[in-house]
């Protein structure tokens, strides 16, 4: 994972023009790591994940409007362009030039090919032949030892999300970590990874129940590296992939009542 | 790649049961016979009832000397730490209210080590302004989610496996204005397949509500007023058109009784709190219990404690629903400890007034009419100048729940006398700086310079015939703390000092005390995990368990 991150930061790197390198140059894989992450809780709401639901600007694409270098960039995040939706904020300038960064190493990589997708048949799949809600859980339906993905197309690009799908253990979210305790007596039990601290573990298990456990009283215990996953990519066609990808990515979170 | 083919496999075979996860569900049978699973606590008072009463005796009078404590679990908010926390098959569930412009913090934790298994934050609207504290006196369970009452009346539910907000319904909204500032603080009630909640906000010009919810969806199903609008009865009981702004609110949860299928809620003050002049009448139905229908919020009774009321006396107290022997015969019964300074015991199906006298010392009113009604003491009402008016402005109790005791018999009530404190035309007496020598409860402990003769809290026990005191337990400060009893006879209490006590609920006897360093403003509650009984209380900021050694 490590190196998966080393070679994007090259790639973005590699990519960058003159202008744009002047802040990507100081960037580490850590803070475009951290850009996607502020990317996510602060600008997809308006920009989507893939940067591209305003009008006129695909910030994976590098396509802006009035920004021509990244300084213009880290100046249009903090400052906010008066008369549009986009607001001024207080963020540090560090903090901004890890979202350029973050941009930056997206325009770098590969889209996902996957848009020609049908969300229909791709809920279809979801719920019948992918199997995917025994896992995962969807506006309250499902399982929730996976993650819930109500609200994933907010949050997930598609080509990440394919990439989940055909790979799902190239990248495990810490939150989304899998924990395994033998008990004293011989008992196995596996769940959702919740917290670990020195002496005890807590976890939603493999039969929804919050469950936890002191150390001192387990025979054996430790993180699952692996993802508990199965990877779709001979277990669905490439058009089933595409549609369940275009599913996902129209999950933005219900409207409350 | 064999190791993870493996897990894999194994995985989905353990996934095989996985659908079918309802069998720790809380169901509402299982809400109705919490008697069943004495090692839960699964409603604001244990039980339907409201008695605070749980049946776990591991804590004895004899044992009660070797509590110690086990965990503490702090929020970062520094507001009044009000909750009882809720415990379902050994997680906890406990939520903070929110400091100005931050978040509530809702948590789920193991029973046994207080560490957490999830926290979600929600942050109220920055008008929310709610009158007398951030606070939220807890969650309530149905199924696998929780809800929460905000303040800025917000209805919220909460997936109790993993704390993502499944939604998020405004009940009323709140506006910029500075008066008509809509909240909840109450633990909401569950009733069949309904969430019921009472809309607090009486001293800045609401007019209360009680409103209720499909669990599932959030959709509003019945509202009823607290206060009668033009031609529904009782409206004439308001002059001109006082009662639109006339408060009532409600910010204690409710009892229920299912051979009626009434939800019992108390109602605050009139508004404006301490001058009538603008609101001459009864003030219907501000001071009373309402018996609604829980399916349709009809009224079927209600019983007025204080009539055109001028010195506050919310009657927002937790109902207390009893079925004791009265006068040789079997009778279902409400108790009521009120901040008016008198305890009643009303038929709880028909709202017939069975006995009312002061607990404390009242100088208000002296007797009841044949249907139940005070007779007031001509002169007693604020004054330009202040009149001495027993009990205060902030009542002989307050909102914190009693307990009842089927073993003993008693009611046991948390309050205080407060001699020496006077009430102020139109003003609260501290605003008019005249020491009212009851503060609100803070978080952080405060110095006490009085006298007992200027005042002192305590835990009374009552009982129900005649209301005579079987005992009290005195405390040097007053108490903002609710009482808990066990089948054990242990009682439970706390106060403004920091204490956390256990007495003998037979007698009042103090078996163990700890001070935890921080006012206790909430009830004490108990359960069990893995066969050891816990007590929780919170204190300051911080929840605090206890067991023996």
């Amino acid at each position: 994972m490590h190196a998966y991150k080393l070679r994007l930061l090259a790639i973005a790197l590699a990519l960058t023009g003159t202008g744009a390198a002047l802040v990507a140059q100081h960037n580490t894989a850590q803070d475009i790591d951290d850009g996607g992450r502020v990317y996510r809780n602060t600008c997809a709401n308006c920009h989507g994940p893939d940067g591209n639901e305003v009008a006129g600007i695909d910030l994976g694409r590098s396509v802006f409007k009035r920004a021509k270098t990244d300084q213009d960039l880290v100046q249009i995040i903090r400052s906010g362009v008066p008369g549009t939706g986009m607001p001024a904020s207080d963020m540090p300038v560090a903090q901004a030039e890890q979202i350029v960064a973050y941009l930056r190493s997206v325009a770098a990589s590969k889209r996902s090919a996957t848009a020609s997708g049908d969300v229909d048949r791709g809920n279809g799949l979801f719920h019948g032949k992918g199997a995917c809600a025994t896992c995962h859980r969807v506006d309250g339906v499902g399982a929730r030892l996976g993650p819930d993905l109500s609200e994933i197309g907010r949050l997930r690009r598609a080509i990440e999300l394919e990439t989940s799908l055909v790979d799902p253990g190239k990248e495990i979210l810490y939150t989304n970590r899998m924990y395994k305790v033998v008990t004293k007596d011989g008992v196995t039990v596996t769940g959702h990874l919740l917290n670990l601290d020195s002496f005890t573990v807590q976890m939603l298990d493999t039969k929804e129940q919050l469950r936890s456990f002191e150390k001192a009283n387990l025979r054996d215990y430790g993180i699952v590296d692996v993802s508990p996953m199965p990877s779709y990519k001979e277990k669905l066609n490439a058009q089933e992939l595409a549609d369940v990808v275009s599913y996902l990515v129209s999950l933005k979170g219900k409207v409350t009542p | 790649m064999n190791v993870r083919r493996a897990f894999v496999a194994t995985w989905v075979a353990s996934l095989a049961g996985a659908a079918v996860l309802s069998a720790q569900q809380v169901t509402w049978d299982r809400l109705q016979h919490p008697e069943k699973e004495p090692q839960n606590w699964l409603s604001y008072s244990q039980n339907l009832f409201n008695q605070r009463f749980s049946p776990l005796t591991q804590i004895t009078p004899a044992n009660a000397k070797n509590l110690e404590l086990q965990w503490v679990w702090q929020s970062k908010s520094l507001e009044k730490f009000e909750a009882t926390a809720l415990v379902v098959d050994g997680v906890l569930y406990t939520l903070q209210g929110p400091p100005a412009q931050g978040v509530y913090e809702v948590v789920a934790l193991d029973g046994a080590t207080g560490r957490p298994f999830w926290t979600v934050e929600y942050r109220p609207a920055l008008e929310a302004r709610p009158c007398c504290g951030r606070v939220s006196r807890g969650l309530a369970i149905l199924g696998d989610t929780l809800y929460m009452g905000t303040i800025d009346a917000h209805l919220v539910a909460i997936d109790a496996k993993t704390g993502k907000i499944l939604w998020d319904h405004t009940v009323e909204k709140v506006g910029d204005k500075a008066i008509e500032k809509y909240a909840i603080t109450h633990a909401p009630v569950v009733i069949k397949d309904k969430i019921v909640v009472g809309i607090a906000g009486g001293d800045l010009g609401v007019r209360g509500f009680i409103c209720a919810f499909d669990a599932k969806t959030g959709k509003e199903l019945w509202r009823t007023y607290t206060i009668p609008a033009k031609g529904e009865p009782g409206n004439e009981t308001w002059s001109g058109d006082s009662w639109k702004t006339g408060g009532a609110g409600v910010w204690n949860s409710g009892a229920y009784d299912a051979e009626t299928n009434l939800v019992f809620f108390g109602t605050g003050n009139p508004a404006p709190d301490w001058d009538g002049r603008e609101r001459l009448g009864d003030n219907l139905y501000s001071d009373s219990v309402l018996a609604l229908d829980a399916d349709t919020g009809k009224l079927k009774w209600h019983y007025q404690f204080t009539p055109h009321d001028e010195v506050d006396y919310d009657s927002t107290q937790v109902p207390v629903l009893a079925d004791i022997q009265w006068q040789g015969k079997p009778r279902k019964v409400m108790l009521w400890a009120n901040r008016n300074g008198l305890a009643y015991v009303l038929d709880r199906t028909t709202g017939e007034f069975l006995i009312g006298k002061p607990y404390v010392k009242v100088t208000w009113m002296d007797g009841f009419d044949p249907k139940g009604r005070p007779i007031r003491i001509p002169g007693q009402v604020p004054t330009l100048e202040g009149s001495l008016i027993r009990p205060h402005v902030l009542g002989a109790t307050n909102w914190a729940p009693p307990s009842f005791s089927a073993r003993t018999g008693l009611f046991y009530v948390a309050g205080w006398e407060n001699s020496g404190t006077i009430a102020v035309e139109g003003k609260f007496p501290g605003a008019a700086g005249i020491p009212n020598g009851t503060p609100m409860g803070q978080a952080t402990l405060t110095p006490n310079y009085k006298k007992e003769e200027e005042g002192f809290g305590f835990i009374r026990a009552l009982d129900p015939h005649g209301l005579t005191r079987k005992w009290e337990y005195k405390m040097n400060d007053i108490t903002w703390a609710g009482v808990m009893t066990t089948a054990s006879d242990v009682l439970f209490g706390g106060g403004k000092e920091g204490y956390l006590l256990a007495l003998d609920a037979r007698n009042g006897d103090l078996l163990w005390k700890i001070a935890l360093g921080g006012q206790i403003n909430a009830g004490p509650m108990t359960y069990a995990v893995n066969g050891k009984q816990y007590v929780t209380v919170a204190a300051g900021s911080s929840l605090f368990a206890f067991a023996t050694r």
